[in-house]
């Protein structure tokens, strides 16, 4: 793969000189202001209170979410890859819950018309744990799960 | 620490906790293979990128009380080569009069040319964290990424090169500290291992090149990248040997036998490993 | 200002496939320091990629995302020379913007 070059742009962007440019109507790309951040549904250590803080019901089982380039061990909590498609039509967004850590949601991803509802990060497991991929399609929620065990190698370094 | 055959089944229940299939022999080459697959998951998309470029900016970089780039600096194949220099080192400098590994070169290069005084230049050469970022650890990552590929070619024309070699072989069957321990007690013999991770033996050729083309690597458990300055220190300390003193004689030596051992297998670094 | 994202952008079929790697520490506040002392959550909250102006990921992390975060992600559109921007927000306010050219 080649690699790119890329540009580092040095961002400006004061609250008033952002407010200007949005009352101007004019926004650009990179101060989009994203929703704010849902501090309630990162601070819970529930699937019921995280659904709750995302606005959500109970999901439903799928079996139309799949985990890709996912191991089932891990030889460090550290990182941990996660790989999530969603073949539930009009996905509109994808998360990652890890049971057992301190609290459940790790991410959201908010996938717009046009983009692949799959898509691969790496997250930390503070243990071996069921990992959720939550998936909201057309208004309604859905998860699968995955066990993933997590190892520790080595003299501990 | 036991690494014996026969400590295994214990080990393994104790691993059940952790990894349920392991109790079975079965479930022993399943771990395994598990293990195989999370380490190709993460090649896809390495942390170390990040210190090759912030060490190309720093190698391109006018820097020091000299404000002067490194790029004239002389790694062993001529000022300011940098490709392909890492396969070539350890290696004697007429101008230093010693066999430098890439570490103690860079700081040679920091002292001759940016003006930095020694101890300015070997501070704080493994990182710890974003507020502690080491220079060193970058600039090993640039420079070692652009012998991506390239045969490891270790020269031991010289007769310090040679001597370097002798010792560095002599330390590395030298039991000493508080268990008795040599690098060969872990790295000696083939099936080896320390919990689920499995120890190259150096002794072998194949282990050998294997272990040494793979450093320096972004250690997902540190969250830094390692250089081979760091490995070997970091070995002492879980030998309960004394420090291994970044840039020392002691330090250049066991490189030099480690690398010498590697030669003619591609160079396959910056890498990323648990 | 913190260290740039590394991204790469290339053309895929009638898709554009995007991998970045960022530089953030991602502490969790969960830790201490060797004198016992809480070290303070730091770590990347809101993630925005746009293609040409127009939004193709947006995201909200939590601290258990790893350190040094990969992202990779795919979307329909994108030819050679366009442009891919990447901006992170973290809990300290500081923000990093980065533009990679797809292949």
């Amino acid at each position: 793969m080649n690699l790119q070059r890329r540009k580092a742009l040095r961002t400006g962007g004061g609250m008033t000189l952002l407010t200007l440019v949005a009352a101007a109507g004019w926004l650009r790309a990179e101060d989009a202001q994203a929703a704010e951040w849902n501090k309630a549904a990162f601070e819970t250590n529930s699937m019921d209170a995280t659904m709750k803080a995302l606005g959500g019901g109970t999901p439903a089982q799928s079996k139309d979410i799949a985990f890709f380039q996912t191991p089932d061990i891990a030889e460090n909590g550290a990182v941990v890859p996660i790989g999530i498609t969603s073949n539930i039509p009009k996905t509109e967004s994808i998360a990652i819950l890890v049971e057992k850590n301190p609290n459940m949601l790790a991410a959201v991803f908010d996938v717009p018309a046009g983009t692949d509802p799959s898509l691969s990060t790496r997250i930390k497991m503070g243990q071996s744990s069921n990992v959720y991929a939550l998936v909201k399609a057309d208004g309604k929620y859905f998860v699968a799960s995955k066990e993933i065990k997590v190892t520790l190698g080595g003299c501990g370094g | 620490m036991k690494t014996s055959r026969s400590g295994r089944a214990a080990r393994l229940v104790a691993a059940a906790s952790v990894v349920a299939l392991a109790a079975t022999a079965f479930g022993q080459s399943n771990t395994a293979d598990e293990i195989a697959k999370y380490r190709a998951a993460l090649q896809d998309g390495n942390p170390a990128e990040l210190w090759e470029a912030r060490g190309e900016g720093m190698w391109k970089e006018p820097r020091g009380p000299a404000k002067v780039s490194l790029e004239k600096c002389d790694l062993g194949m001529g000022p300011g080569v940098v490709k392909g220099a890492y396969t070539q080192l350890p290696r004697y400098f007429a101008d230093a009069d010693r066999v430098m590994d890439l570490e103690t070169r860079l700081v040679w290069c920091m002292v001759k040319i940016q003006g930095y005084t020694e101890a300015d230049a070997k501070k704080n050469p493994f990182g710890a964290g974003n507020d502690r970022k080491a220079d060193m650890e970058a600039l090993v990552a640039y420079v070692t990424s652009e012998s991506r590929g390239i045969k490891m070619n270790v020269p031991q024309s010289h007769p310090k090169e040679r001597e370097a070699y002798a010792l560095g072989e002599k330390m590395f069957f030298f039991r000493g500290g508080t268990h008795d321990f040599a690098c060969s007690t872990c790295h000696g013999e083939d099936g080896k291992r320390i919990r689920l991770q499995d120890l190259p033996n150096l002794t072998t050729k194949a282990g050998a090149q294997k272990a040494y083309t793979t450093w320096p690597a972004y250690r997902v458990s540190q969250g830094e990248l390692r250089s081979f300055q760091w490995r070997l220190n970091d070995c002492f300390r879980q030998q309960r040997f004394p420090e291994l003193v970044f840039g020392s004689d002691a330090s250049i030596d066991l490189t030099t036998f480690l690398a010498v051992n590697a030669n003619g297998a591609a160079f396959d670094a910056p890498a990323i490993k648990r | 200002m913190p260290d740039p994202s590394r991204i790469r952008a290339n053309v895929v079929g009638d898709s554009t496939e995007v991998k970045v790697l960022m530089n953030h520490e991602m502490e969790t506040g969960q830790r201490k320091d060797a004198q016992g002392k809480v070290i303070p959550a730091w770590f990347i909250q809101d993630v925005t990629a746009t293609w040409n102006g127009k939004t193709v990921l947006s995201a909200q992390w939590g601290p258990a995302v790893a350190k040094n975060p990969f992202l990779s992600f795919k979307f329909k559109g994108g030819a050679k020379g366009d442009k891919v921007m990447i901006t992170w927000v973290d809990n300290r306010g500081e923000k990093r913007t980065d533009e990679a050219t797809i292949a």
